[in-house]
């Protein structure tokens, strides 16, 4: 097999397994390290030049880095990443003068549809670098679905306006209560470029017997969420049904609890393993007595005088197989559960009505845009689409994601520049070695259990809407939880030809990653590792032939804890910790100038 | 040295043995030698060789007298029994060990400078006595601890560090060993365990004394060019003459071997050593074949490995001794010391 190339930047970056999961490739290890110094600043502004919006995603961040973290393959447990995240951003102090200062404008105007992370995220790249930059908003407050859709239970409505705030103060224009009914109109403004970012904001419909004359008593669940935040509802029935078992559903359920309702009951078709919702999004409705039925399929709307009092289900059976796909279901028979409201939490859609169909902009036969997956452009030159609105739901963190690589794509296009030539990830490697066996970063293994959040009390937290349930990680949790994390993104790094075969890494390594064999194509080395290796998705870090039996060195980097004991054992130094940086280009990489003050 | 302990996370797929334990546990506590040392190597097969043949850590007892080797116990089998004893002088302490409780599994670990010249003279009597036990020599030339200087197996003519010349002849542990009546002697090298492991193995089911003579590289006094217990001079004059498998006892002998190349020793619990000759001239069963292929190669200059020679017919010094088939600490205390009445009798004998 052909030794590794750690010269591309993907190799080492897959390591990093929460970077890599991360949409916006947040420097996890790196944050998390500036917390167990205490620097929660620098922590803070680590993340922001990521994820633009550290204080939001630390709370309800969809949080892909935490099932990819390997922490989670070691033990059980990954490391809480995200709520370190959010120990940054109550802890910082204040970042106004590392923000940065907005330049003369440079004459280029981009109009932004939608006052959600998207658009946000793309006018935090390019006003620094001069853009003038307007943001239509259809309400009168900013957040998208952000602050309509995600409970203030979960996100304080201050957490939003201070990150929002942040932004907004780069010299954005922000025009609320105007929303774009034409985008032919827009288009003949004067822009130089526009982004969508409307999100996805029409709730699937479940068209059953009854729907129509039960209308006063079913919701659509981000409607309803909507006119929650929006304070236009105040209460629900007692017994209510949520329908659907996604993120949408448990906030659906959670909220109608603060609303007044005594019984809550989340409806799913299917068993357990095919929820939608995040297993700790499930957890925390759990805690407040929510019931989850499964095997429940929607039948019918149960109406008597006109009223709803019911929904009739299906109880369904499944076939499983080995991979856990269904291969048969069947029904066993039939079940009325009576209700006051039924909430419909099946999935949303984006929806633009407003976009004309001479626009110039082509539509698939879903009526979805047709987006360019790499520069986020539509097929009309100079119109860019992110967040939801661009390939459907997602989360707030894909939509950052869309963001900053629309910013490069909008900052090339008025550039005159082609839009699909863009720099590519790049790295940077440095040895963490501070002398004999010293490193400077925290190498030895802590075999702690992840902390547990706290919440406020059940009696409490029912009193009001807008009481944080999570209480978040004290600065002495936050301590305990960062020496969790096994430093990923320390790469073990091996020079083949300063290797004297003495086996004294392998001998040494407390997981048994090491093997000096024959070479061998990747499916035949696998069979003969150390320790069984059966994780395909990670890989094999192969040397080149090794200088005293042409054997080779083989790393296989599932379960690496980067303890350094390979580097510390070898009398060559053969293998070196070295710290991977990647570089992820935004707008201001491709302008050549840093216009974020980097204190990271 | 690495300052920190010994993580404690572990390869969540490890295999574990009969015993439900994974080879994680048949480890001690984190080396303090020298990064890159043969006997971290050392320390490592003999882990695996007790993991794979299912023994209880704490039915081990490990044993040293001074020196880098005789540091290593405490980096293996945490839960054993363990001496670290007097320079030169743990053959007795281990025969005293063994007198008291022959059902342990006996772990010797010395060097050349321990074993050849300080404790020259136990370590011929405990070959003499054939006492039950592993005696491992991790032999690097030089005297590690005392800053490198050339030990009693330091080939004539090699090289110390600072270009010095040895010109005294090397003690051959392992010729001697079979002069002096040993009835299992072994040579191999740290750096390769594919062939160390089951040494160790048929090693510790030997019924006797079993010397393991294997070449460990010294990193820091003697890996030099001119020494010829480098990692590059061992891996470049490496004969292996015979190859040892070792088939535990309810276990079928399933690899096919050609005729007449293979040869089978039977040991007391049922085990086998499968020997399968490199060397076609050589005969590990027959002492005198032993010999004079032994110093055929040394003269070649060839470091000559495998099972170099066994005799599983030996009696072992309980069985020469006519001892209690049952371990002195686990017979009753009024058998094992039987009272002032019955020393009275004994010692009536001698006036």
């Amino acid at each position: 097999m052909r030794p590794t190339d750690t010269s591309n930047p993907k190799y080492f970056h897959k390591v990093v397994d929460c970077q890599y999961a991360c949409p916006a490739h947040t420097d996890v290890p790196g944050y998390i390290r500036h917390i167990a110094q205490g620097e929660f600043t620098e922590a803070y502004m680590l993340n922001r030049k990521s994820n633009v919006f550290p204080g939001i995603l630390g709370r309800v961040c969809d949080r892909p880095c935490e099932p990819a973290c390997r922490r989670g393959r070691v033990e059980d447990k990954p490391v809480a990443i995200c709520r370190l995240k959010r120990v940054a951003a109550d802890n910082r102090d204040d970042v106004k003068h590392l923000l940065p200062v907005p330049p003369p404008s440079n004459g280029k105007k981009v109009a932004l549809v939608g006052a959600g992370c998207a658009s946000l995220a793309v006018a935090n790249d390019l006003a620094p670098l001069g853009y003038q930059c307007t943001i239509f908003e259809k309400f009168d407050v900013t957040g998208g679905l952000m602050r309509s859709n995600i409970p203030s239970f979960r996100l304080p409505p201050e957490v939003l306006d201070d990150e929002i705030g942040m932004i907004l103060d780069l010299g954005v224009e922000l025009k609320t209560n105007h929303p774009i009914e034409s985008m032919n109109a827009l288009l003949e403004q004067d822009f130089d470029a526009v982004f969508v970012g409307t999100g996805a904001p029409r709730g699937k419909e479940l068209n059953l017997p009854g729907r129509q004359e039960a209308d006063a008593n079913i919701h659509i669940g981000i409607d309803w969420l909507e006119s929650v935040a929006f304070k236009h509802t105040e209460s629900i029935g007692k017994n209510v049904l949520i329908i659907g078992v996604g993120n949408t559903a448990m906030d659906c359920c959670r909220t109608s609890l603060r609303m007044g309702a005594d019984s809550v009951k989340v409806m799913a078709r299917k068993p357990r393993e095919f929820f939608k919702a995040s297993v700790w999004e499930l957890e925390d409705a759990e805690e407040e007595n929510v019931d989850i039925i499964v095997n429940h399929s929607p039948k019918e709307f149960v109406i008597e005088s006109g009223k709803l009092v019911g929904m009739a289900f299906e109880l369904m059976e499944y076939d499983i197989d080995d991979n856990g796909r269904i291969t048969d279901q069947r029904t066993t028979g039939e079940v009325i559960i009576p209700c006051d409201d039924v909430i419909l939490a099946i999935g949303q859609d984006n929806a633009f009505p407003w976009i004309e169909k001479d626009a110039g902009i082509e539509f698939d036969k879903w009526e979805v845009p047709v987006v360019d997956e790499a520069t986020f452009q539509s097929t009309r030159q100079g119109v860019f689409f992110g967040g939801d609105a661009a390939f459907g739901p997602k989360n707030i963190i894909w939509a950052v994601e869309h963001g900053h690589q629309a910013a490069v794509s909008i900052h090339k296009y008025c550039q005159g520049e082609d839009v699909a030539d863009r720099l590519p990830d790049g790295q940077t490697l440095a040895s963490t070695k501070m002398g004999i066996h010293e490193w400077s970063y925290s190498n030895s293994f802590d075999s702690n259990e992840r902390t547990i959040m706290p919440h406020v009390s059940l009696k409490e937290r029912f009193k009001k809407l807008d009481i944080e349930v999570e209480l978040g990680f004290s600065a002495e949790l936050a301590a305990e939880e960062v020496e969790r994390c096994l430093n990923c993104d320390i790469q073990t790094v091996f020079t083949a030809n300063l290797c004297i075969e003495c086996d004294a890494c392998i001998d040494v390594c407390p997981v048994d990653c090491l093997t000096i064999t024959h070479d061998g194509e990747d499916e035949d080395l696998r069979t003969r590792l150390s320790a069984p290796s059966e994780n395909n998705e990670q890989a094999l870090y192969v040397s080149g032939a090794l200088p005293s039996t042409g054997k080779v060195m083989v790393k296989d980097e599932d379960v690496c804890i980067h303890c350094s004991l390979c580097a510390e054992r070898c009398p060559t130094a053969a293998w070196d910790m070295q710290k991977f940086t990647l570089h992820h280009p935004h707008a201001k990489d491709e302008a050549g100038q840093p216009a974020v003050k980097d204190v990271a | 040295m690495s300052f920190m302990t010994r993580p404690t996370a572990r390869h969540p797929k490890l295999p574990v043995n009969e015993l439900g334990l994974t080879v994680r546990d048949y480890e001690g506590g984190m080396s303090t030698l020298c990064a890159g040392c043969g006997h971290d190597s050392i320390t490592a097969a003999i882990v695996q060789s007790a993991f794979e043949l299912s023994i209880p850590t704490h039915r081990f007892a490990k044993l040293s007298g001074i020196g880098c080797s005789s540091k290593t116990p405490a980096y293996f089998l945490r839960d054993s029994h363990g001496f670290n004893s007097t320079h030169g002088r743990m053959p007795s302490v281990a025969t005293g060990a063994n007198s008291a409780n022959r059902d342990l599994t006996y772990i010797g670990v010395s060097g050349d400078g321990d074993s050849l010249s300080i404790g020259m003279g136990q370590f011929a009597h405990a070959i003499r006595r054939n006492l039950n036990m592993v005696y491992i020599i991790e032999n690097n030339g030089v005297y590690g601890l005392t800053k490198g200087q050339f030990s009693a197996a330091a080939d004539k003519g090699s090289k110390a560090k600072k270009g010095e010349v040895n010109l005294q002849p090397a003690i051959d542990p392992c010729q001697t060993a079979i002069t002096l009546g040993a009835s299992f002697v072994a040579r191999s090298f740290s750096g390769d365990k594919d062939q160390l492991v089951p040494l160790l193995k048929a090693a510790m089911k030997h019924q006797g004394f079993s010397l393991v003579d294997i070449i460990s590289p010294c990193v820091t006094f003697n890996d030099h060019v001119g020494s010829t217990k480098s990692y590059e001079y061992t891996r470049a004059h490496f004969s292996p003459a015979i190859a040892t498998d070792f088939v535990p006892p309810a276990e079928e002998i399933k690899a096919k071997y050609n005729e007449g190349e293979a040869m089978q020793v039977e040991l007391h619990d049922g085990s086998h050593i499968v020997l399968r000759k490199i060397d076609k001239d050589f005969n590990p069963t027959d002492r005198i074949s032993a010999m004079s292929n032994l110093q055929k190669n040394n003269a070649a200059g060839e470091i000559t490995t495998g099972l170099l020679y066994v005799d599983e017919s030996q009696a072992e010094m309980h069985e020469l001794n006519n001892t209690s088939s049952t371990p002195l600490v686990d017979l009753p205390y009024d058998k094992v010391c039987p009272g002032n009445d019955m020393l009275q009798k004994i010692q009536a004998r001698y006036r």
